[in-house]
């Protein structure tokens, strides 16, 4: 065999070896958190709150942390949404396309989607401190809504911006301004792909540990008001593995498969949704 | 004027505000923090902060060196192990597999990068830190509780393959096909092709991948955290423990109001962070947009 032929051969066998071994990662990784944690899985995990001395092995469960996670990353979300939508469709509707502001804003996204999330957890605090405010539901939500937004924005945007121009020249054509196409038309074409970067932002916002672990405290109560602390299922993971009790460490392998199944759930909704709803659309 | 017409000029206000508002983020973020920053600024020069390994919030001592050096080694193992397996495995998924093997792979890639990093530092702390304290560390003949760089740089470098192939699958997959069929049609095997031919042309963007996911490393907080050992040393092995920049801010939360300057310092940290990433970032954002350019 010639020497290329056989350099070929040995490059071929290391691509396929490095990408069976990055696949196995991800397999090792759910695997292992799959098989630590189902024994600790209980109903009393997702259905109680931590009763008194949850982290000394009493009993409880981290419904706490489940529904707090849930508060936090839907009231970042909903907040996100206010602004992402908007801008998403300013970027694609109402500038000329592929002008030298759409690019420039389209490059500070990119830049602020890849700033990390304590970053934003350190900026969140600080907004904190400058209004007053205590370590809140409310100030965890502003933390992961300045997380998510940039990502919201420009995965919104890719997706707004496959609306065929066609489509906008023919509502125009009808007589409608650019906010009722941008409503009417673009928004609802695209609805499912929107949909789709809402669950995926919603989703890192359940994630995210390092942003929340400043501004959003935590605490064994479900808050009643948006000035509350609340627990969120990463920190709550972070906590009772820090415990060397084998009991609370196990529930936090079980928090960890808690996690990790939401994750799951939500990116397979994102997913589906982003083949599935396709009433309105014009193809 | 028609409501209607008020209302579609009205709406176009309102919205650039908005899309100023998001855009402005960026330097209200370095604003912020560089205010926050100031007073450990104004107290220390530079020289100290940055060359100096002595941290000593009480005694008013705060010299970054040691964080800044394991955020270093931490991101450099990461890199190492991330960028050879990553550019195989985009190489072999753009140009030998199989349509339908790819378009199986990048779902699990995307289930990979949502993973929280909470759940990578627990697997970290189950399978990587018993594995290097059993295995890698006799094995070299040392001790160590496995908390160490090496443990960090492993479940780091899992969390950036997403970013490093994701980048660079897009960037194989759009060298146009005709170079390679010219480089087929002389001959050359389809080996030699990707070595001479698809390589040089994606290099740049390659590079590009590559400094995102240097930059993802640089700020991963939770993960790192819970498996490099957290101790304020200058490292000088992969065994040895390290304290990244990130950690350092998320650990001291608690205390950092008490201690005069403390809650200064970290939030310079995060300035650090903040800076280095959004260069990072910019860099290979404007790598990627000259390469499309050039291959439309």
């Amino acid at each position: 065999m010639e020497r290329r032929n056989i350099e070929e051969k040995i490059f071929k066998g290391l691509m396929l070896l490095s990408t069976v071994a990055i696949l196995s990662s991800l397999v090792l990784i759910l695997l292992t958190v799959l098989v630590k944690g189902l024994p600790y899985l209980s109903w009393a995990m997702v259905t109680q709150v931590p009763q008194g001395g949850y982290y000394l092995g009493k009993g409880g469960g981290i419904l706490n942390a489940i529904v707090g996670s849930l508060y936090l990353a839907g009231g970042a979300t909903i907040l996100a949404i206010l602004f992402s939508l908007p801008v998403a469709l300013y970027l694609n509707v109402y500038s000329k396309s592929d002008s030298k502001f759409v690019s420039t804003c389209r490059f500070a996204f990119d830049v602020l989607c890849g700033v990390p999330s304590i970053v934003y957890g350190a900026f969140g605090f600080t907004i904190m401190i400058f209004f007053g405010m205590r370590a809140s539901l409310l100030g965890g939500i502003i933390a992961i809504a300045l997380l998510i937004l940039p990502m919201m924005i420009r995965s919104m945007d890719e997706v707004i911006r496959l609306v065929p121009r066609e489509l906008l020249d023919a509502s125009y054509a009808l007589g409608a301004n650019r906010w009722e196409t941008a409503l009417k038309v673009v928004a609802r074409q695209s609805l499912p792909g929107i949909l789709t970067s809402i669950l995926i932002a919603f989703g890192r916002g359940i994630g995210d540990a390092a942003a929340v672990i400043f501004t959003a405290g935590f605490t064994d109560a479900i808050p009643n008001s948006l000035l509350r602390p609340v627990a969120t299922l990463p920190l709550a993971i972070f906590f009772q593995l820090g415990v060397p009790i084998p009991e609370v460490q196990g529930r936090a392998y079980a928090s960890a498969l808690i996690l990790t199944i939401l994750i799951l759930i939500i990116s397979l909704a994102a997913r589906l949704l982003s083949k599935k709803v396709t009433r309105h659309i014009v193809k | 004027m028609s409501a209607r017409r008020v209302k579609d000029i009205l709406a176009s206000r309102i919205l650039l505000v908005l899309t100023l508002a998001a855009v402005s983020l960026i330097f209200l973020m370095v604003a912020g923090l560089y205010f926050k920053s100031k007073p450990i600024l104004d107290s220390q020069p530079l020289s100290e902060l940055f060359f100096s390994s002595r941290w000593r919030p009480f005694r008013g001592e705060f010299g970054f060196l040691s964080f800044i050096m394991g955020t270093i080694w931490v991101t450099g193992v990461a890199v190492l192990i991330a960028v050879p397996l990553c550019l195989l495995t985009s190489i072999y998924l753009s140009e030998y597999a199989h349509s339908k093997v790819r378009e199986w792979v990048k779902p699990l890639i995307d289930i990979l990068a949502g993973i929280p990093s909470v759940v990578f530092g627990v697997w970290g702390m189950l399978v990587v830190v018993p594995f290097i304290k059993d295995v890698v560390a006799p094995f070299a003949g040392v001790f160590s509780t496995g908390y160490s760089i090496l443990a960090g740089g492993i479940v780091l470098a899992i969390m950036i393959f997403p970013v490093i192939i994701h980048v660079s699958l897009e960037i194989f997959r759009a060298v146009p096909q005709e170079v390679r069929e010219a480089s087929l049609a002389v001959g050359a095997t389809r080996w030699q092709t990707i070595k001479h031919v698809v390589m040089r042309k994606a290099l740049p963007g390659v590079a590009a991948a590559v400094v995102l996911g240097i930059s993802r490393a640089f700020g991963e907080t939770m993960a790192v955290l819970m498996v490099v050992g957290n101790v304020p040393k200058i490292p000088h092995s992969v065994l040895d423990p390290a304290y990244p920049l990130p950690a350092l801010i998320a650990n001291n939360y608690g205390e950092m109001l008490s201690i005069p300057l403390y809650d200064s310092a970290l939030m310079l940290a995060a300035l650090i962070l903040l800076l280095v990433v959004l260069i990072f970032n910019a860099l290979s954002k404007m790598i990627l947009i000259r390469m499309e350019r050039s291959i439309r």
